[in-house]
C-alpha cells in the first residue's frame, strides 16, 4: 500500500518532466531528423537521401556562417567569463554579506525586461542619430553623425551584455562555496597573487566556469534577436540561415537540416571544450 | 644580536584596533626557539587576530614582530616564513595529496628534480608514506591533520601557526592527535604556536602558554605554573575546574586571609597580590583539593583549615576523574574529587559529608 503511493507519487511527479522532454525536445528533434533526411524531387514527392546536409557542404556560405557564429559565440563566451570572474568574484568573496544580495539583485534586474527592449535600447544608443553619436559632435570630437551599429563589434557587446548573467550565477554559486582559508592558505604558503589566482581559485572554481560557459556558448549560438537588430543584414548569425530556410524559401527540409547541424555543432564545440579542460558534464553539473 | 636568534619570534606591543575594538591591545612575547607554545583564551578574545596579525594577513594597528629577529612588518603574507595550519585545515581539494604538498615547493621555487623527493621525506616523517597519489576527500579526519601539517613543514618554517586544528575532530580522535602533534613538534624541532580555547590541549602540549583575555595576555608560564599559581582571577577560573566564591577580606595574618563570602561562610585562604583587608575577592578552590569525609568518621574541624559540612547532591562516575556534587550550607553545589571504587565505602547521594581543604589551596584574588 504504501510503497503504492510512493510509487504514484513518483510518477505524478515525474509526468511534467517526462512530457516536456518527449513532446518538447525528443519528439520535435526525431521530427527534424525525418525532416532533415528528405529530399525534394518533385513538388509533393519526397526521396530519403542526404541531399540537404550534401547541399550545406556545397554551398560556402552556409558552412561559413556556421563556422563564424560558433568563432564569434567562443569569442562572447570568453569575453564574458573575463567581464563575469571578477564580477562573481567580487560579488562571492569581496563584497559584504549585505551587499552581496543587492550586487546579486542589481545583476538579475536587466532580466526583467524582455531581450528585444534591450536590443532596442542598445539601438537607441548606438545608431547614427542615437545618444552616443549626439554628444560625441556635441563635445565635438567627431564632426558628422558616426553608424555604430551593424557591425561585429557591437553585436559581440550585445551578445555579451545579455548572457554575462549566466556566466555569473554559476560563477558566484561556486566561489561562495570556497573557503576564505583556502586563498590565505595560497599565500601562506608562498605563492603570489597570480599563483594563488592560477593554481587555487581558478581550479576550485573550474565546474562553475564550464556550467557558465555552456551555457552561454549555447545561448549566443542560438540566439535570434540581438544578432539579427544589432548586426543588420551583416551579421550573418547561422539562425538567421535557419530562419530563412523555414519561414523565406519554405525549405522546412533544409531548415531543419541545418537545425539540426546547429545542434551537432555545438555539442562538438561543448565536447570539445570539455575535453581540453579535462572536465566533464556530470561532476560540473554535481558540484554546482 | 645573540639573544635575537634564540627567539623565533617576538612580538613588541603589539596591538589590533578594529575601530573602537580593540582586538589585540599592547601584547609582548619571546618564543624560545624550538618550543610548543600555545596561546589559551575563550572565543573572542583576540588570539586569532593575534596569529593572522603574524601570519601577515592583519596589519598590526601598533607594535612590532620579529621573526628570528628580523621585522617582518613589511613583508607580505607569501614572502614570510611563517606557515599555518588552519582551523579547518584548506587542504586544497582539486590537488592529490602530492600535489597539496609539493604546491609551496613549488612557489619556492625547488627544483622540479628535488620535489618527488622532499615529499616523499616529509610523507615519511609523519608516517603516512603511501598517500601520495590518494585525493582529499579520500582521508581520514587524522590523515588530513597531519598532511596539512606537512605540507607546511616541507617548507622548513621558522614558526609553524596552529589555529584550532583539533576542534573539527571527534574526542577520541582529538586525544590522539594533542599526542602525535607533541612528538611531531619533538621531530621536527620547529617552534610550534598554537591557539586553542581548549585549556586540556594547552595544558598537555606545550612548554610555554599565554592566556589571553580581551586582547591582553593574562599570564604567560609553564602548564603548571599556570594550573598552581595563576596570576590572575581570570587565569584561576579559566584553567582547570575550580569551585568559586566571592567574599570581603576580614582580615590577614601570617599570610592568610580570612574571608567571609557573600553567603555568610567563613573561609582561609591564601592572598595574592593586591589583596588587602576589606577589599572584595574571588576565592577557587580545586575540586582535587577537597577532600571528603563520612561525617560520621570526621574528627572535629581544624582550626587552620577550611571545613564545611554538606549533603551528597549527586556522583559524577567518571572512572579516575569521579566526582561528588556536595550541597554546602548556604545550598551551593562544591564540586570535590573523589575515588570511587565500587566497593560499599563510596559516597552516595544523600549522605553526610565533611569537605577539608588548606588554606594554601585556597587561592584568593582582589576583584
Amino acid at each position: 500500500m504504501q510503497g503504492d503511493v510512493k510509487r504514484l507519487s513518483l510518477i505524478l511527479l515525474f509526468a511534467p518532466f517526462a512530457l516536456w522532454i518527449v513532446l518538447l525536445i525528443i519528439l520535435p528533434h526525431l521530427g527534424m531528423v525525418y525532416l532533415s533526411l528528405r529530399e525534394k524531387v518533385a513538388p509533393r514527392v519526397y526521396e530519403f537521401g542526404f541531399g540537404n546536409y550534401i547541399d550545406f557542404i556545397q554551398e560556402p556560405i552556409y558552412w561559413n556562417t556556421l563556422l563564424r557564429t560558433g568563432s564569434m559565440s567562443i569569442l562572447v563566451t570568453v569575453l564574458a567569463l573575463l567581464i563575469g570572474f571578477p564580477i562573481a568574484y567580487y560579488i562571492a568573496k569581496i563584497a559584504g554579506r549585505r551587499s552581496r544580495g543587492a550586487l546579486f539583485l542589481l545583476c538579475l534586474i536587466p532580466l526583467w525586461v524582455s531581450d528585444l527592449i534591450r536590443a532596442f535600447g542598445w539601438i537607441l544608443l548606438l545608431r547614427e542619430t542615437g545618444v552616443i553619436s549626439t554628444s560625441l559632435q556635441t563635445m565635438g570630437l567627431i564632426s558628422e553623425p558616426v553608424e555604430f551599429l551593424y557591425n561585429d563589434a557591437t553585436v559581440i557587446v550585445g551578445l555579451v551584455y545579455t548572457v554575462i548573467l549566466f556566466m555569473i550565477v554559476p560563477l558566484v554559486s561556486t566561489l561562495d562555496g570556497m573557503d576564505d582559508a583556502m586563498v590565505e592558505a595560497g599565500y601562506n604558503l608562498g605563492g603570489s597573487g597570480p599563483t594563488v589566482l592560477r593554481r587555487i581559485i581558478i581550479p576550485y572554481a573550474m565546474p562553475g566556469i564550464v556550467a557558465g560557459c555552456i551555457v552561454v556558448f549555447m545561448l549566443t549560438a542560438g540566439s535570434y534577436l540581438t544578432p539579427i537588430l544589432l548586426g543588420g543584414k551583416n551579421s550573418s548569425w547561422f539562425t538567421e540561415q535557419i530562419y530563412d530556410q523555414f519561414i523565406t524559401r519554405f525549405n522546412w527540409e533544409s531548415g531543419a537540416a541545418f537545425g539540426f547541424l546547429l545542434l551537432a555543432f555545438t555539442s562538438l564545440v561543448v565536447w570539445a571544450g570539455l575535453r581540453l579542460t579535462g572536465q566533464n558534464l556530470a561532476n560540473t553539473v554535481a558540484k554546482n | 644580536m645573540n639573544d635575537a636568534v634564540e627567539h623565533d619570534l617576538e612580538c613588541t606591543g603589539l596591538s589590533k584596533h578594529f575601530g573602537s575594538v580593540r582586538a589585540v591591545d599592547d601584547v609582548s612575547f619571546r618564543i624560545p626557539k624550538g618550543s610548543f607554545f600555545s596561546i589559551l583564551g575563550p572565543s573572542g578574545c583576540g588570539k586569532t587576530t593575534l596569529m593572522r596579525m603574524i601570519a601577515g594577513f592583519e596589519n598590526p594597528s601598533d607594535g612590532d614582530i620579529h621573526i628570528k629577529g628580523r621585522s617582518v612588518l613589511n613583508i607580505p603574507p607569501n614572502k614570510r616564513n611563517v606557515k599555518m595550519v588552519f582551523q579547518h585545515l584548506a587542504l586544497f581539494p582539486m590537488m592529490n595529496v602530492f600535489e597539496n604538498i609539493a604546491y609551496g615547493l613549488r612557489c619556492a621555487g625547488t627544483p622540479k628534480s628535488e620535489i618527488p623527493q622532499k615529499v616523499n621525506d616529509v610523507l615519511e616523517r609523519i608516517a603516512l608514506p603511501d598517500v601520495g597519489n590518494r585525493e582529499i576527500h579520500q582521508l581520514s579526519g587524522g590523515q588530513k591533520q597531519r598532511i596539512a601539517i606537512a605540507r607546511c613543514m616541507v617548507l622548513d618554517p621558522d614558526v609553524l601557526l596552529l589555529d584550532e586544528p583539533l576542534g573539527a575532530l571527534d574526542l577520541k580522535l582529538r586525544e590522539a592527535m594533542k599526542i602525535e602533534l607533541k612528538l611531531l613538534q619533538h621531530q621536527f624541532n620547529t617552534t610550534f604556536i598554537y591557539i586553542t580555547h581548549d585549556q586540556s590541549e594547552a595544558l598537555v602540549m606545550s612548554d610555554n602558554v599565554a592566556v589571553m583575555n580581551e586582547g591582553r595576555f593574562e599570564q604567560v608560564g609553564k602548564p603548571e605554573e599556570l594550573y598552581h599559581k595563576p596570576a590572575t582571577s581570570f587565569v584561576a577560573g579559566f584553567v582547570g575546574d575550580s569551585n568559586r566564591w566571592a567574599g570581603k577580606v576580614e582580615e590577614i595574618s601570617d599570610g592568610v586571609a580570612k574571608v567571609a563570602t557573600e553567603a555568610g561562610l567563613s573561609m582561609l585562604c591564601k592572598p595574592q597580590a593586591g589583596v588587602v583587608t576589606g577589599a572584595p575577592v574571588s576565592i577557587f578552590v580545586r575540586p582535587e583539593f577537597i577532600g571528603a569525609q563520612r561525617a560520621s568518621e570526621a574528627g572535629p574541624p581544624d582550626a587552620n583549615s577550611n571545613a564545611l559540612a554538606g549533603k551528597v547532591d549527586s556522583v559524577l562516575f567518571n572512572g579516575a576523574n569521579s566526582r561528588i556534587l556536595v550541597r554546602g550550607p548556604s545550598a551551593e553545589l562544591i564540586e570535590a574529587d573523589v575515588v570511587v571504587t565500587g566497593g560499599t565505602s563510596d559516597l552516595r547521594p544523600g549522605d553526610a559529608v565533611q569537605l577539608n581543604w588548606a588554606p594554601e589551596q585556597a587561592m584568593c584574588y582582589a576583584r
